[in-house]
């Protein structure tokens, strides 16, 4: 795996004396949020154009930033080491300008770049990346979050990866391979074959690791996957099916289910020491644990009702409690990074649905409906959700939406998928 | 006599053939009629469970064969939305199964628990796993040692009906019983 690699940013050409406030900002609270008119003109150097491009896509997908049509510009080859012509990007209504160049020396990419607030002015971010040339969509990908982090005031995610299910073939005749891919849909590479089924692949949200499940007419296995080191190891052998497994925050444990002649049950399982713990013992579905992440407690699943639904209890088992109340079957609960929502999918009527609330239950808001929208995931600073969307046909093609439900789109990945799971910030 | 169908095609036409008899046996049932396999009653009945066959003629199923039980028996019951209580029209399938595996003790077979998609995957692979094991359950209750009887629930992921829609639906909500060991070549 390539994933070992170094980029660093070298130093900050910002003079940081008293950086004067910036009049331009996004607020991502908001779902009517106007996109921030931003010009994204050509990097100078080799594979400048490119860069510029991958950074300018990220921000466009955001929802919170609109790349203005470089044909507009007036002032070319813009030196980041020269202080830009405001009035001229004032002029097509630029609010913010990136400007880049790159060099390459001793077989190493340099990007330098800089953010500038067009109205006022001023320089709002100086930096550069160094990395081999065939990480230059890292390096777009980085100053994507740079970028998205001074002017937002939230962390960014677009220097993350996600895992999935790649899909060919129709309705019963799929082949299904785990694969993984920038989150921009770039670098797709499968990590098995299709000659079994696999499915529920999860992200460590510390590590590059990977759990998933496999399921062969033998059998289930849940497996962990070290992307770094391409370890691959099984959780071990239970009396029936296992499945939905999902690490803890500090990936030291995996909770998963473990079926035992036709009840499904809760467990969690320490890395460490692999002594497993049985957290429900309901004769109900008991499924899609969940962690929140100060690792306190666990959302999962159950028809214990009588219907589908959600349920919070503490990560020793104590004192589950039902928190969805709404008209519908609810389903598989993921509780956000930040710990300020549980996405879920929901099911109404005919339809499908990606929907959050929160952790109590309360402020339910569904952002998508469909034939059928499945198995949200959050991206690292809790924006953004990744699902599948399956058509009537058979045919599953990822998407994303934002947690305000404004910004609905398919990933720009060719191919089918089902089951993502979004990385945390690459290191 | 015809020659004998693939096992896909022998589904089919069991499926076509038996949906009159459904219907009639569903008439207490308030859904339509589901497709549904169930044993003939033009079943032959071997007579001996070691008495081979006499020689193969006739091109009919092999007494005591996978394609003995999938014609003759039913390989296939079929469940409602989210439940997994043994229907009524499943019943005698699976006590014709019952019998068979009685007359053949040293069939091992495999339940596998199967789902539509109107469900998510993970929940749908825990309510397919209680959709065999209330067929193992049934089977063992009807005289079928638990031993011969290992169950996996594929969840949504193995559907026999590519379609979408209410029909498609009742065809991919179902516990199928696959032969895995010990039935007569064919």
């Amino acid at each position: 795996m390539r994933l070992a690699l170094a980029l660093i940013a070298v130093f900050a050409l910002v003079v940081v004396a008293a950086p004067a406030r910036a009049e331009i900002e996004v607020n991502v609270n908001r779902g009517d949020v106007q996109p921030l008119p931003i010009a994204i003109p050509p990097f100078g150097g080799p594979q400048g154009p490119d860069i510029a491009g991958v950074i300018s896509a990220n921000l466009q997908r955001s929802g919170l930033f609109r790349p203005l049509d470089p044909s507009s510009f007036v002032e070319h080859d813009l030196d980041p080491a020269v202080q830009p012509r405001f009035p001229l990007w004032k002029q097509i209504n630029a609010q913010a300008l990136l400007n880049g160049q790159v060099t390459q020396q001793g077989g190493q990419l340099r990007v330098a770049f800089r953010l500038w607030d067009v109205n006022a002015e001023q320089q709002l971010l100086g930096l550069e990346f160094t990395s081999t040339p065939d990480n230059w969509r890292r390096i777009a990908h980085k100053i994507s979050d740079a970028v998205y982090e001074r002017l937002t005031g939230e962390k960014g995610y677009f220097d993350t990866r996600v895992v999935f299910v790649a899909e060919s073939g129709g309705r019963g005749a799929k082949v299904k391979r785990l694969a993984i891919m920038d989150q921009d849909g770039a670098n797709p590479s499968y990590l098995t074959d299709g000659s079994f089924i696999v499915m529920t692949p999860r992200f460590s949200s510390n590590s590059q690791e990977i759990t998933y499940m496999a399921l062969r007419p033998t059998g289930s296995s849940v497996y962990l996957f070290n992307l770094e080191t391409g370890r691959r190891e099984s959780l071990g052998q239970f009396p029936g099916m296992v499945f939905a497994p999902r690490f803890s925050p500090d990936g030291s444990k995996v909770a998963f289910s473990v079926e035992h002649a036709g009840n499904s049950d809760v467990y969690v399982m320490d890395l460490h020491n692999r002594a497993s713990v049985r957290l429900t013992s309901d004769p109900a579905i008991d499924t899609s644990p969940s962690f929140s992440p100060d690792g306190r407690s666990i959302v999962f699943n159950s028809d214990r009702s009588g219907s589908p639904q959600l349920y919070v209890m503490g990560a020793d088992g104590s004192n589950p409690h039902r928190i969805s109340f709404g008209d519908g079957r609810y389903t598989t609960p993921v509780w956000s990074p930040t710990g300020e929502y549980i996405a879920f999918t929901k099911q109404t009527g005919g339809e499908f649905h990606i929907g959050v609330m929160k952790p109590d239950g309360s402020d339910e808001r569904i952002l998508t409906s469909s034939y059928l929208d499945e198995g949200p995931t959050w991206a690292p600073n809790g924006r953004v959700l990744m699902f599948a969307r399956e058509a009537a046909n058979g045919a599953s093609r990822l998407w994303t939406v934002d947690v305000t439900g404004r910004i609905l789109q398919p990933v720009p990945y060719p191919l089918g998928g089902s089951d993502p799971a979004w990385s945390p910030l690459l290191q | 006599m015809v020659s004998i169908p693939d096992r896909k095609t022998a589904l089919r036409l069991a499926l076509v053939a038996t949906a009159a008899a459904s219907m009639a046996a569903c008439a207490s049932h308030p859904k339509p009629a589901y497709p549904t396999t169930r044993p003939s009653a033009a079943a032959p009945a071997p007579r001996g469970e070691t008495a081979p066959p006499p020689a193969p003629v006739s091109q009919a199923a092999i007494p005591g064969s996978e394609q003995d039980f999938v014609i003759n028996v039913g390989d296939r019951v079929y469940f409602d939305f989210d439940k997994f209580q043994i229907r009524p029209d499943a019943q005698p399938i699976l006590d014709a199964q019952s019998a068979w595996l009685s007359k053949y003790p040293a069939v091992t077979v495999r339940i596998e628990g199967n789902c539509d998609e109107r469900g998510t995957r993970e929940y749908n692979l825990a309510l397919g796993a209680r959709r065999a094991n209330a067929v193992r359950d049934y089977l063992v209750a009807h005289g079928v040692a638990s031993g011969r009887i290992t169950t996996i629930s594929y969840g949504k992921e193995k559907p026999i009906d590519p379609g979408s829609g209410d029909e498609a639906d009742q065809h991919n909500r179902n516990a199928h019983t696959a032969i895995t060991g010990g039935a007569a070549a064919r």
